[in-house]
């Protein structure tokens, strides 16, 4: 993505927005100007900031936790006939279930507090880096294995140096999707029982119709997704970059 | 290195029931290089890859025996037409990828001897993506030496390579390996000719040896007795005839 394009767009976004608000007459507590949204910004940044921070650690975390579990059933996977016949099936059963609809249940059963969105967020993300992990290191060139059986090597140097290291790519690709999932995933958390975050922030603006704030709020969940988003693509970028 | 063993190959292998090739007899002389020729798919890889020790999704029935009744495991390098470098290394980690993958302590010095011995010194320190093809399979050739086995296996692995430089890997191969007990598959009369000290064509039914030039591997393009043997094998290879 381009710097320049990308802040050409998001110039234009809210020129147009601002035409509509103007053109149309529509009522603030419906679409509030995009000024109006900057002033809430400012004037509640510190309210807003507070409530980010406890978005981003619980993405984060999400993040970690959910890549490292991914990582280890993918290897676990990959590495064990059994695993496969016994866990594929019951993966994939996983994702029947939709994961919002855990939201309560997780709530319920972790309290109000981070750790239900955490789990949600890894429960998302869970799938997407081992299914694209597991392919990954379930497609490493033969002819490399051939060399590796002539050369005498062990199995789990045959995993690590070869098929982990060849699977790489692999994991960029899933933890691009976990990037653009794992906010889902705690944002719904947070609506769905939560007293800090930017969802709730969001419920809460929403509740007391302070619209601007609901809108400052959102704009923020989306500009940190995007951070995230690029931070990953850069990760991801160098995980694939001798490949 | 250990001394090179001669190699005696005698068997059929089948798929599903259905014969890929019949009762075939390969004997591989010590220290000299031994070409399979045939068309594709009639098992030539196959026949390699059973001597290797790899998977062939065949069922072979027969013998495998080197000529001084040890078995073949560990002392056997294996070159493939692709130069299976791994992009994530420098080359001269890629030379010492077997002491790595078997958790022994890499040599780095030797690594080095064998860069310079490809003429590749000046790379030693770059990624496989920054050099050519060329340049790829002399790495891959590098590796090979660097594991010092007795017995190398070849298949096609200069067939993907431009003509001039073909012919320049074909004549660094020979050197480097003239030592050693080298089966080499190739669907490339002119490669037969110039490198086999003994040549067989591979059919389906059976295995056919042909009459290879006396002189000393690496021969010259344009000797007169490698382009006669390259001439007869490709006459045979496309009539059956000789």
């Amino acid at each position: 993505m381009n710097w320049k394009h990308s802040i050409i767009s998001a110039v234009a976004l809210i020129i147009v927005w601002q035409v509509i608000v103007i053109t149309t007459g529509v009522q603030s507590f419906i679409l509030p100007s995009p000024l109006k949204v900057a002033k809430a910004l400012w004037f509640y940044r510190e309210l807003i900031a507070e409530h980010a921070w406890v978005t981003i650690i619980e993405v984060f975390l999400g993040m970690v936790i959910g890549t490292t579990l991914g990582i280890l059933t993918a290897i676990h996977l990959a590495t064990s006939a059994a695993a496969r016949a016994i866990l594929r099936p019951i993966l994939v059963f996983s994702q029947a279930v939709p994961v919002f609809a855990l939201a309560p249940i997780l709530v319920l059963w972790f309290g109000y507090g981070i750790w239900s969105k955490i789990i949600m967020a890894v429960l998302i993300i869970y799938f997407p880096v081992t299914s694209a992990f597991f392919d990954g290191l379930m497609k490493t060139p033969a002819g490399y294995l051939d060399l590796a059986k002539t050369m005498g090597a062990t199995r789990v140097r045959t995993l690590w140096h070869i098929r982990f290291k060849a699977a790489l790519p692999s994991l960029g690709s899933g933890l691009r999707l976990a990037a653009v999932y794992a906010p889902i995933g705690a944002v719904i958390g947070e609506w769905v029982g939560a007293s800090k975050g930017l969802g709730y922030l969001m419920l809460l603006a929403n509740g007391r119709v302070k619209i601007d704030l609901m809108f400052a709020t959102l704009i923020v969940l989306a500009v940190l997704t995007v951070c995230l988003h690029l931070s990953v693509d850069i990760l991801a970028r160098r995980l694939a970059k001798d490949h | 290195m250990n001394a090179a063993p001669g190699i005696s190959f005698a068997g059929k292998a089948s798929i599903d029931g259905a014969a890929l090739f019949a009762q075939i007899t390969l004997e591989i002389p010590a220290y000299q290089w031994t070409c399979l020729l045939g068309s594709s798919g009639v098992g030539k890889s196959t026949v390699l890859r059973l001597i290797a020790g790899l998977e062939t999704y065949v069922e072979f029935n027969g013998d495998i025996t080197a000529s001084d009744a040890q078995p073949l495991t560990d002392r056997v390098a294996y070159m493939a037409q692709s130069d299976l470098l791994f992009p994530w290394l420098t080359v001269t980690n890629n030379v010492g990828i077997g002491a790595c993958l078997r958790g022994e302590k890499p040599d780095t010095e030797r690594a080095a001897q064998m860069i310079k011995r490809v003429g590749l010194s000046d790379h030693a320190n770059k990624k496989p993506a920054a050099l050519s093809g060329g340049q790829r399979q002399r790495v891959a050739l590098a590796r090979t030496l660097m594991e010092n086995r007795p017995v190398i296996l070849l298949d096609e692995p200069f067939s993907a390579l431009d003509a001039k430089t073909r012919a320049e890997m074909q004549e660094l191969a020979a050197e480097l390996l003239a030592d050693r007990t080298v089966l080499l598959v190739t669907h490339d009369p002119a490669e037969a000719a110039r490198l086999a000290h003994s040549g067989y064509v591979m059919q389906p039914d059976q295995l056919i040896p042909m009459d290879m030039p006396t002189t000393l591997p690496a021969r010259s393009i344009d000797d007169p007795q490698t382009l006669t043997t390259q001439n007869a094998l490709f006459h045979f290879l496309r009539t059956g005839a000789q």
